[in-house]
């Protein structure tokens, strides 16, 4: 049951990642690319807790809490720089 | 059963990840995209991370995915606001669809007046 389960949230979580690596490298303006990004890392954290649900296994865990404040930093970033320097 | 409760959350969850990247493309101003965008970085994750809560052993890994939940709901809408607030002042071109922007007319700062269409 969860193993079905984990493995079709898993591949709606990739394609969701492709369709985010596709609108970064389209790029139809710097802040579309911040935008793919920071879903392209909401999308590593959904995976890795999924992978984690799947295997019962907590060791990845710690990995989301960085990721998830390290995606903040990075869209804080270059947001500031969009400001600066416009789209 | 919680097993069947789980598998519904990752299902949900998982579905909204896919319609964000779906909207990305689809949508036709950065705004709309980042309201596509955003929907799973909270609720998405929340139902995700609920879910996989609900298959953790240990009561450290629920305190974990608890944490992520708590950071994300604290920095996602800030983050939004920051790109949001960035793109608009950098001049982007609203949608043409677009209804209302309260802030048309208004002097923001570093924004081209009469950068947006009609």
């Amino acid at each position: 049951m969860i193993e079905l389960a984990t493995t079709a949230a898993l591949a709606g979580i990739g394609v969701a990642a492709g369709l985010c690596v596709l609108a970064l490298v389209r790029g139809r303006s710097l802040a579309d690319r911040v935008v793919a990004l920071d879903l392209l890392l909401v999308m590593v954290v959904s995976g890795i807790a999924v992978g984690s649900a799947r295997t019962g296994d907590g060791t990845y865990l710690d990995v989301l809490v960085v990721a998830a404040l390290l995606g903040f930093v990075g869209t804080v970033t270059v947001a500031r720089f969009i400001e600066r320097r416009g789209a | 059963m919680a097993d069947v409760i789980a598998s519904v959350l990752l299902l949900v969850g998982s579905a909204l990840a896919v319609l964000a990247g779906v909207g990305l493309h689809r949508f036709p101003d950065v705004f709309a995209r980042m309201h596509a965008a955003t929907k799973p970085a909270t609720l998405g994750l929340v139902l995700l991370l609920t879910g996989a809560a609900m298959q953790a052993e240990a009561a450290g890994d629920v305190a974990k995915l608890l944490l992520v939940v708590a950071l994300q709901f604290l920095t996602a809408p800030v983050g939004a606001h920051m790109i949001g607030r960035a793109a608009y002042r950098a001049g982007t071109e609203l949608s043409p669809d677009t209804v209302v922007d309260e802030l048309a007319g208004v002097d923001v700062q570093g924004r081209e007046p009469g950068a947006r269409p009609s």
